[in-house]
């Protein structure tokens, strides 16, 4: 019964997160480019977006850090890497480019693509194909490489 | 710099932003989890057992979200959406996106939006990079080439 409300309750967060994404314009990737042309004619609009987000998020945060378990008695899972490297700089490096490109990034994509875009579908092939790509990659040279670093 | 009225949508945007915080607010809270994309999509690569249903919920959500737009907005999306990149591009970019997501852990929303919430520095230290990456990028595909 557990299981089911939070399977009901994840689903709902999604839909509402889609419609977020719908209502707030991140879905057109001309917006988004639009948004990261400073030099052209520029969209703020998606400074409202991020600005939005925050503001609710900031006070939701607040509380989560006070509290272990979450309000269906399950663990609060905060992250707790304050690691800032080369994997985290390149990587963002990399998405954002892409991102740039395209003008999509995950969630709008996903959205986008269920709502029947040919571009958006090929876009999120191929971003499954460069996630599974980081998987093969991190399995089979940095692990190995990390174990030769570190022999335990 | 100047602005591009036509297709500023202030109050869609400002509306949108805070459902997007509200659901945020939610998953935290109510499923303690960090409500992140490129984080709950590339779990399932491969998928682990004890560690799929969740993230599928959540993905058919979001995957429903058009058709309930449609559904309580006849009058369609708040803006027509413009893909100028072509095949091949799209492709570059998705691979970009999908390698570059996971190797930082995380998007717009696990890094922009909740980290930025949380005042994670090493969130900030993403957003500044795939932001500043974005606007370098658009900048020389726009005014350069």
């Amino acid at each position: 019964m557990n299981n089911t409300i939070h399977r009901i309750s994840e689903f709902l967060v999604g839909l509402l997160f889609g419609l977020g994404l719908i209502l707030s314009g991140m879905t057109d990737p001309g917006k988004v480019v639009g948004f990261l042309d400073l030099f052209g004619s520029w969209d703020p609009s998606l400074a409202l977006v991020m600005g939005g987000a925050i503001a609710v998020g900031f006070f939701a945060f607040s509380l989560a850090k006070k509290r272990t378990m979450n309000f269906l008695g399950g663990l609060l899972r905060l992250p707790n890497s304050q690691v800032i490297d080369r994997r985290l700089v390149i990587g963002s490096l990399m998405f954002g480019a892409g991102w740039g490109i395209a003008g999509f990034c995950p969630g709008p994509a996903l959205v986008s693509m269920a709502s029947g875009q040919p571009k958006a579908l090929l876009f999120v092939l191929a971003m499954l194909a460069g996630m599974v790509g980081y998987e093969l990659l991190d399995r089979f040279i940095h692990a190995p490489r990390k174990a030769k670093l570190n022999p335990s | 710099m100047n602005i591009d009225w036509q297709h500023f949508t202030p109050w869609a945007s400002l509306i949108g932003g805070l459902l997007l915080g509200v659901a945020s607010a939610a998953f935290i809270l109510i499923n303690g989890r960090i409500l992140g994309i490129s984080g709950i999509l590339g779990g399932l690569l491969p998928p682990k057992v004890g560690d799929i249903s969740w993230r599928v919920a959540f993905l058919l959500g979001m995957l429903a979200a058009p058709t309930v737009f449609m559904a309580l907005v006849p009058a369609g999306f708040a803006s027509e959406p413009r893909i100028d990149a072509g095949f091949w591009t799209v492709i570059a970019a998705g691979l970009l996106v999908g390698i570059g997501t996971r190797y930082a852990s995380g998007c717009t929303s696990g890094h922009g939006v909740c980290g930025l919430s949380r005042l994670s520095p090493r969130s900030l230290v993403a957003t500044l990079s795939f932001m500043g990456a974005g606007f370098f990028i658009v900048y020389i595909l726009r005014h350069i080439v």
